[in-house]
């Protein structure tokens, strides 16, 4: 069985706040689920499936279908993957409504990071001491103990590319550029100015190879979407992008043996979604790619085949990101790296600018002509260990 | 540019050990470094664990490794309280890829290729932890 065709994604709202002092974190969720189901034309009474991940607290989505008050939820699913979780949820959703177990599914993330949640960096805390033997995750032991971060995990990544392929500082930092270029048109995105390839390689380093302006930014807020049936879709009166294709893929070191970090799992998930879809990279008009650092961009355009394995750093030279100068238009909101990456998860507001773009929605500025076709793609965990690559394809009807 | 940062160094936490892991670390308190080997497909694999990655067979053991091998990749981290310390992989001679610390080397002394051995640094509370240096 296939999801193609067998559902749309008719909400998407992104959280307008990047700081939020006073909004507690499911009091965020809400509010996307709000916005989102707004968006739609839909009430809460419509939700039949609830998604969500590790964001939202109690008990997968117990304590948050409970706080929205959903009545009506007869499907749910957390399944986490860190910040590729929200890509995994439309495929998931898409799945679930092609079967007939839920028909207006909804997603939320949410979260506070500058205000006592996470911070990056904690992502992999010790575990042990105090004698006791510890029934933890397996690895935590040979690897939490060595001060691995999000930042020189993916440092490592970037080592081994520039080492194997001859990317350059210079190249990674003409993503960071684009996204700039991108961010200076959303008045909400939390950093706005245009950067130069000057400026971001000679921002401080931060994990070698990567410097500050190779990292996105750390923001409060959140999104949701609303995945619906064909039936729900044809009775809103939105624009209606379709579901065609879903690949997922974790990817860790595998025991050891043969470890490549200049790959990621996408060389998996994409051409599953890409298959179930039917279409090819060329046939892409645009593509939110995740943006925790300007090397997963790289990395991930070249799995996803949008260009030859190595060839990333020449590809997105020279604005080969940016919309309306280069080839793939890409993160036109301004992406992780400048606009939002709320509680360190990029992956909803990744499918909620796609969304934006084949709806004709984005900024004038920034909205590809003839948008009909759109990739959202992400990772979640770490590059440098273990992670989970999901990507959605999507198309506009009529 | 002090003793400290001209040669890496960084505190350690208590590592977290499982009763499958026990024998790695006891071994490790007497200095010596220990791979898992799967006696069915004769590969070597990491982090240890009781059943292989490769070809899920029960018959693993132990095996001592003189913990030699070349960096795989590595990145300094900047961004430190204590001072900059290496993350990064080193490649077994035995074959599996191992995270670690690299110590007694400068921030930019560091490269792919270079060979690298174990040792055993001291933690907080916990059993000393194999991290590598130049060999």
């Amino acid at each position: 069985m296939s999801i193609k065709g067998k559902a749309y994604l008719m909400g998407a709202f992104e959280h307008p706040l990047r700081d939020a002092p006073t909004t507690s974190t499911p009091q965020l969720h809400a509010e996307c689920a709000r916005g989102a189901l707004i968006d739609a034309g839909l009430t809460k009474d419509d939700v039949d499936g609830y998604f969500c991940a590790g964001d939202a607290p109690g008990f997968g989505g117990l304590s948050m279908i409970d706080y929205m008050g959903l009545k009506n939820v007869r499907h749910l699913d957390s399944t986490e993957t860190g910040g590729s979780s929200y890509i995994v949820h439309v495929g998931h959703a898409a799945q679930a409504i092609a079967a007939g177990k839920c028909s207006v599914a909804l997603i939320t993330l949410a979260g506070r990071p500058r205000h006592g949640g996470r911070r990056p960096g904690a992502g992999m805390a010790a575990a042990g001491g105090g004698g006791a033997l510890s029934d933890g995750p397996p690895e935590a032991g040979f690897e939490n103990i060595y001060g691995g971060s999000t930042h020189n995990t993916y440092g490592m990544c970037a080592m081994r590319h520039m080492y194997e392929y001859g990317t350059t500082s210079e190249q990674l930092a003409w993503i960071k550029v684009a996204a700039s270029h991108h961010a200076q048109w959303n008045e909400h995105a939390f950093l706005r100015d245009v950067v130069t390839v000057e400026e971001v390689v000679s921002s401080r380093m931060i994990a070698d190879p990567l410097h500050l302006l190779d990292c996105c930014v750390v923001t409060d807020g959140g999104g949701a979407l609303i995945v619906t049936s064909p039936e729900v879709a044809r009775s809103l009166n939105r624009p209606k992008v379709r579901v065609l294709g879903a690949g997922e893929a974790p990817k860790g070191p595998r025991g050891g043996l043969d470890l490549d970090l200049t790959h990621s799992g996408a060389v998996w998930s994409g051409p599953r979604a890409f298959e179930e879809a039917g279409v090819t990279p060329a046939d892409i008009k645009y593509a939110s790619i995740y943006d925790s650092f300007t090397i997963t961009v790289l990395m991930q355009i070249e799995d996803l085949g949008f260009c030859k394995k190595g060839e990333g750093g020449k590809f997105v030279s020279d604005g080969g990101l940016i919309s309306g100068v280069g080839k793939l238009p890409f993160n036109t909101d301004g992406g992780g790296l400048c606009n939002n990456h709320p509680t360190n998860r990029g992956g909803i507001t990744k499918v909620i600018e796609a969304v934006r773009q084949l709806r004709g929605e984005a900024h004038p500025k920034v909205q590809v002509r003839n948008c009909d076709l759109a990739i959202a793609h992400g990772t979640g965990g770490s590059l440098g260990t273990r992670h989970c690559a999901a990507t959605v394809i999507m198309e506009r009807e009529g | 540019m002090s003793e400290a940062s001209a040669h890496m160094t960084r505190p350690i936490p208590a590592p977290a050990v499982s009763i499958e892991t026990k024998p790695f670390w006891d071994a490790a308190a007497e200095g010596r470094f220990l791979i898992k080997r799967c006696t069915e497909c004769q590969k070597a694999f990491w982090y240890p664990r009781a059943m292989c990655p490769f070809c899920m067979s029960a018959e693993t053991v132990w095996e001592e490794s003189p913990g030699e091998g070349v960096i795989y990749t590595y990145s300094v981290m900047h961004r430190s309280p204590t001072g900059p310390y290496a993350i990064g992989y080193v490649t077994l001679n035995e074959g599996p890829a191992v995270l670690t610390n690299f110590v007694d080397v400068a921030p930019d002394g560091l490269a792919i290729g270079m060979k690298v051995r174990v040792k055993f640094q001291p933690t907080e509370g916990g059993p000393p932890a194999p991290v590598f240096a130049p060999a």
